[in-house]
């Protein structure tokens, strides 16, 4: 339960900016820890606690055998989670594109007499 | 101007969801867009489902019901409004009635960008991460489980 599922732990472990920003370099390739760390200020123990929750969330893993062990991207783990979030996007997306439309026609003034749905200004009523 | 663009973040330490959009109107009219029941109607059902409003009654205090239809199935939400600001901020309760003892607390807000232009954002908070992550990916759709099943596949190599 909770931020032990897998979803879960893998939209928090993605909710921190260096982790998404490791993530986005690993698109690009495969690479060693000590590469990646060279791409921050923060030390390369901190990089790799990064890549930890990174690993134990299935979005990256290292290779057990090569020397340099490089970090390789999941990335099929990765689209569908992105297949998930921007399909709720896009239905969010319809639903505001339906309110610019309602809003381009609403009048400025809410008790213009024009407007038949601000009859009284107490609709709510 | 580019077309405005939903943002959604789901958080790290809450399960909670975050919603951003801007729009080419004044808080005010926005507002009104979410108050006015003939307005609601008009832009929160989806494309393909019927809404029609049992009751719309937002004020501090007030409560809804909407129906969603679709052939001969029918989804009812409702909640009650905790807190209405005009053109600032409601906080209201919602309850997909196919869940009844779920419940999650919305709060949208308005921010005035100045040049007509308003920042609208809302914060969905849900009771576990569990149903957080559902919700997202899924929205009550068909193929949760199976698509759930296929990340536990993925997760688990």
């Amino acid at each position: 339960m909770g931020a032990a599922d897998p979803l879960s732990r893998a939209f928090s472990a993605l909710a921190d900016p260096t982790r998404r920003d490791i993530v986005a370099r690993l698109a690009e390739g495969d690479t060693t820890l000590s590469e990646l760390a060279d791409g921050y200020v923060v030390s390369v123990q901190a990089v790799s606690k990064h890549l930890r929750v990174l690993e134990d969330a299935g979005l990256v893993s290292r290779s057990r055998e090569a020397q340099r062990r490089p970090v390789h991207l999941e990335a099929e783990v990765f689209d569908l989670m992105t297949r998930w979030i921007e399909r709720y996007r896009r239905r969010a997306e319809a639903r505001f594109g339906r309110l610019d439309a309602v809003l381009a026609a609403l009048p400025d003034d809410p008790s213009d007499p024009s407007d038949p749905s601000a009859d009284d200004g107490g609709t709510t009523r | 101007m580019s077309t405005p663009e939903t943002s959604i973040r789901a958080d790290a330490d809450v399960p909670m969801i975050h919603i951003t959009r801007e729009f080419a109107a004044s808080p005010e009219k926005v507002f009104r867009a979410h108050v006015d029941p003939e307005l609601i109607v008009q832009w929160l059902g989806p494309n393909d489902l019927e809404m029609t409003l049992d009751r719309w009654d937002c004020r501090t205090g007030g409560e809804y019901r909407f129906l969603h239809r679709s052939g001969d199935e029918e989804h009812g939400f409702h909640g009650c409004f905790h807190d209405v600001r005009p053109a600032e901020r409601i906080v209201q309760t919602f309850t997909w009635e196919g869940a009844p003892d779920g419940v999650s607390l919305e709060t949208l807000e308005l921010e005035d960008l100045g040049d007509g232009r308003t920042r609208l954002t809302i914060r969905s908070l849900v009771e576990s991460f569990e149903i957080r992550d559902m919700i997202l990916a899924s929205g009550m759709e068909h193929g949760v489980v199976e698509g759930y099943e296929k990340l536990d596949a993925l997760l688990a190599r």
